[in-house]
């Protein structure tokens, strides 16, 4: 047991070094130095606190929405739709603050009913393309992808055309709301720790529901089973919209965090993909909660360290997807090995 | 072929599966496999064909030379082929591309021609398989004759059958001994494995008998049949007597049940069944008798009729209604519809009872899985994957997630892969339930278990169901000849 989770981890790291290396590899084909990229990017990420409070704004959309997918890939799920129910977050929470724009209430109260409105409104939009699955044989992929372009077109429609800021409307989002309405950011830095705090309260909870309580074992059997799941007494449909339902509060959160506590508006690319990195981290983790929170922080870590190539070295900022993408390839790739490797060995 | 097995090791872990077995088997023989459940036979023939490794220092030696196999594709290139205990296939697809998979050199097949050489060999073998139709219309023993000739044009000269003859009717049976009889000639070898004493002892020329991983010993014919159960088992065992049941209040009856399914109707059956009693169905497979058992778990809803359970009308109501009432049903397809690959056998101990509450109750979970290891004599750990364990294995797994107590038991082949002593010892679990006042109604293949466990029979053929008649007063040849078709007029169908 031990013994194979020591495998695991060690293959893992094989992994991340192979990564490494196919990216140097590619950079060196361009005449650049892998390793000052790689100092850039540790420099753009770990290198002042300012940076790292950055870090900090990417990671916690990007936990909550693995936290959410961790839930439905138990159910055997694979919610692509986790992009648009982060937009249809972002999207309830703006609408939510818009409504209580001349009210009275107090602050603290009109952020709470945003973010949960944000909640509500991914959950809805998860729980059409789980209507979907369920009652009208979609695939989950397909309906999930189909919402998220509806999703994107959703919000550019709102931000041109009914939320649209007086004068001219503009890619640059709906008009900000007042400094009120933000959740406290620590001073001088963009980061929230509100957010921080929700964030990594959900994957402990995430952690706990599918570790330790019978909701998250009959997920599992539903997920890894259907049919003798329900025949062994699991409302089997229930629970993959229950999931569904979690997953798109989770990914709801996430569109409501970046509202509240990062652009204080609609802009058009809310999500910033937070989604399908989120599906990254997810397999890359291999569906274990307890992994989330380190992977997380590297892929955020990532993504806001290449910021600085484009000016430090002339080279693209997509850097990081690439390392990203590569990292996840090969953990799955060597994953496949160590099984291989397992079932020749002796050991199980 | 020649195939020499040399000092075979393997360990899963710290289970010693297979413990230096060291066995010869000539060109042209019919080579019996016997064990007890979790002996090793599955692994050992797993390793034969490819489908896993052995520990180092094991050989294998085919004509003489020595190979190594780490693939069935690879095992299939020397000439070695299995049918698998757990049939694979892939069911959504027509029985050609089934028969065309795997085939070198297939990757734009000449359609046209492979349907000639399918007719040619499925006309030499006697079986009557449509190329055009599809695998998942199939029952289990046509599926078995279609990987018998998929095998053969793939060229196999070994064929390995892990128990091929449970789940298939009688005359599927002959008709799959006649074809595995013709292969010695063409000095093709044949492996068999199985738990039934009497196939081995009709077809197979020699015999080995494993126990706990270990070779102990190999027979040749004439079989003396206590012989070769004491080397299985290290001790004699003897068939309990038959008890009569004293019936007691009704707990399930059916007013006019009419079934219909895609293939099949039935018509006004009439039937109670009471406390304590046990109820055989009868029937080749598709005769009505997995339509009739699923409308009793509430799986599939009449199209007429009334259903009572316990005095309760549960007519048109679901699965998880029946449920309630205590009504448990164990599937044949333990892998698909019975148990879930990935979790343990905890896992499914707390799944099966019904679990309220929040928070996992870890500790009494061990409790209760250590308790059913014990009570249903499982091989394996509370922290077992329920798919490392031996096919019987997981049958006493199934048996295992039975809840206590229950009003009525619904069981499809309840015994199917396990051996001698476990069948006797599984029937006695069984029957003290029965004795607590619950009823069972199980399918079986098998005549011989019908009429040794039940009370009465239903018999089943195309859509007609019999009268139940007295387990006492019908005969293995009555029930042979009904299922047949034959002899209806005398008893008389329940709608008549
Ligand atoms: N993948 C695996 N991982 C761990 N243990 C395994 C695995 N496969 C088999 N075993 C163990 O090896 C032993 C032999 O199993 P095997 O399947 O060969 O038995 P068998 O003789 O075919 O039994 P049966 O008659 O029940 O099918 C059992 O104790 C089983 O639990
Ligand atoms: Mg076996």
């Amino acid at each position: 047991m031990l013994k194979s989770r020591f495998s695991g981890l060690l293959f893992q790291l094989i992994a991340l070094a192979l990564s490494f290396g196919v990216v140097s590899l590619i950079l060196i084909s361009i005449d650049a130095s892998p390793s000052e990229a790689f100092r850039n990017m540790f420099k753009g990420s770990f290198g002042e606190m300012r940076k790292f409070a950055e870090v900090l704004v990417a990671f916690v959309p990007l936990l909550l929405v693995t936290a959410g997918l961790l839930v439905t890939f138990s159910a055997g799920l694979w919610n692509i739709g986790v992009e648009g129910q982060v937009v249809l977050g972002a999207i309830a929470t703006t609408w939510v603050y818009r409504y209580f724009l001349e009210s009275d209430l107090p602050p603290a109260l009109i952020i709470t009913l945003a973010i949960l409105g944000g909640m509500i409104g991914g959950a809805i939009w998860a729980a059409f393309t789980g209507i979907l699955k369920v009652f009208g044989g979609v695939n989950e992929i397909f309906g999930g992808l189909g919402l998220n372009f509806v999703a994107t077109a959703l919000t550019i429609y709102l931000i041109f055309g009914p939320w649209k800021r007086p004068g001219v409307a503009s890619m640059s989002g709906t008009i900000p709301f007042p400094d009120e309405f933000s959740l406290p950011l620590i001073e001088n830095l963009r980061i929230s720790p509100w957010a921080l705090g929700i964030a990594l309260i959900a994957i402990i909870i995430v952690f706990f529901l599918l570790q330790g309580t019978y909701f998250g074992l009959k997920l599992k059997a539903v997920g890894k089973n259907f049919r003798a799941a329900y025949l062994l007494g699991i409302p089997t449909w229930q629970y993959s919209m229950y999931s569904f339902l979690i997953c798109g509060a989770l990914a709801g959160l996430a569109g409501a965090m970046q509202v509240a506590a990062v652009y204080h508006r609609l802009i058009p690319s809310i999500s910033s993909g937070y989604g399908y990195l989120g599906l990254m981290v997810a397999m890359l983790i291999n569906y274990q909660a307890i992994w989330a929170i380190p992977v997380a922080l590297f892929f955020a870590a990532l993504n806001i360290g290449s910021i600085q190539l484009p000016i430090v070295m002339k080279l693209d900022s997509s850097l990081s997807g690439v390392l990203q993408g590569v990292l996840v390839l090969f953990a799955l790739l060597v994953e496949g090995a160590r099984q291989k490797f397992i079932k020749k060995g002796q050991n199980t | 072929m020649n195939v020499e097995l040399k000092n075979i090791n393997k360990h899963f872990g710290k289970v010693h599966a297979n413990k230096d077995i060291t066995l010869n088997i000539p060109s042209g023989t019919i080579q019996g496999i016997l064990g007890e459940n979790g002996a090793g036979k599955s692994t050992l023939m797993k390793i034969l064909s490819g489908f896993i490794q052995a520990d180092s220092g094991s050989q294998i030696i085919l004509d003489g030379k020595s190979v190594v196999m780490n693939s069935p594709a690879d095992a299939i290139q020397y000439g070695i082929g299995m049918l698998h205990q757990d049939p694979l296939d892939f069911p959504p697809m027509k029985i050609l591309d089934n028969f065309l998979l795997g085939i070198p050199g297939s990757f734009f097949p000449n359609r046209k021609e492979a349907t000639q050489d399918f007719n040619l060999l499925a006309k030499e073998y006697g079986f009557s398989l449509d190329p055009e139709n599809y695998v998942d219309s199939l029952t289990v023993g046509e599926r078995q004759q279609l990987e018998i000739m998929r095998l053969l044009f793939l060229g196999v000269r070994v064929f390995i059958l892990d128990e091929p003859t449970t789940g298939i009717s009688a005359a599927q049976k002959e008709k799959l001994f006649t074809t595995l009889k013709k292969f010695p000639e063409q000095a093709m070898t044949v492996i068999f494995v199985s738990h039934k004493l009497e196939d081995v002892e009709s077809l197979c020329d020699r015999v080995a008998v494993l126990r706990a991983g270990q070779l102990v010993g190999t027979l040749n014919p004439p079989y003396q049949t206590k012989k070769i159960v004491e080397m299985m088992f290290g001790k004699e065992i003897t068939l309990g007597e038959r008890k009569p049941a004293n019936v007691g209040e009704p707990v399930l009856s059916f007013d006019n049940i009419s079934l219909e399914d895609a293939r099949l109707r039935i018509k006004n059956i009439n039937l109670e069944v009471r406390e304590h009693e046990v109820i055989g169905l009868a029937g080749m497979e598709g005769s009505g008798q997995d339509l009739f058992m699923r409308a009793c778990a509430g799986l599939v809803r009449p199209v007429g009729g009334k259903i009572q359970l316990k005095g309760q009308d549960l007519s048109g109501k679901s699965y998880h209604a029946f449920k309630q009432v205590g009504v448990n049903f164990l599937p044949a397809a333990r892998l698909e519809e019975g148990l879930i690959p990935g979790l343990s056998l905890t896992d499914h101990f707390i799944l099966a009872e019904q679990p309220r509450g929040i928070f996992i109750d870890r500790i009494a979970g061990q409790r209760l899985a250590e308790e059913r290891i014990q009570s249903f004599n499982i091989r394996g750990t509370p922290l077992s994957p329920i798919e490392s364990l031996s096919g019987g294995n997981q049958q006493r797994a199934e048996l295992a997630l039975l809840q206590n107590p229950l009003s009525l038991i619904l069981l499809e082949h309840p015994t199917r892969g396990l051996d001698i002593e476990s069948v006797i010892y599984i029937w006695s679990k069984l029957k003290e339930r029965c004795h607590h006042g619950t009823s069972i109604i199980f399918i079986s293949s098998d005549l011989e278990e019908i009429l040794q466990y039940s009370d009465r029979v239903l018999v089943f053929f195309s859509g007609k169901v019999s009268q139940p008649l007295d387990a006492n007063k019908t005969s293995v040849e009555e029930l042979g000849q009904l299922i047949g078709g034959k002899g209806w007029a005398e008893i008389g169908d329940t709608h008549a």
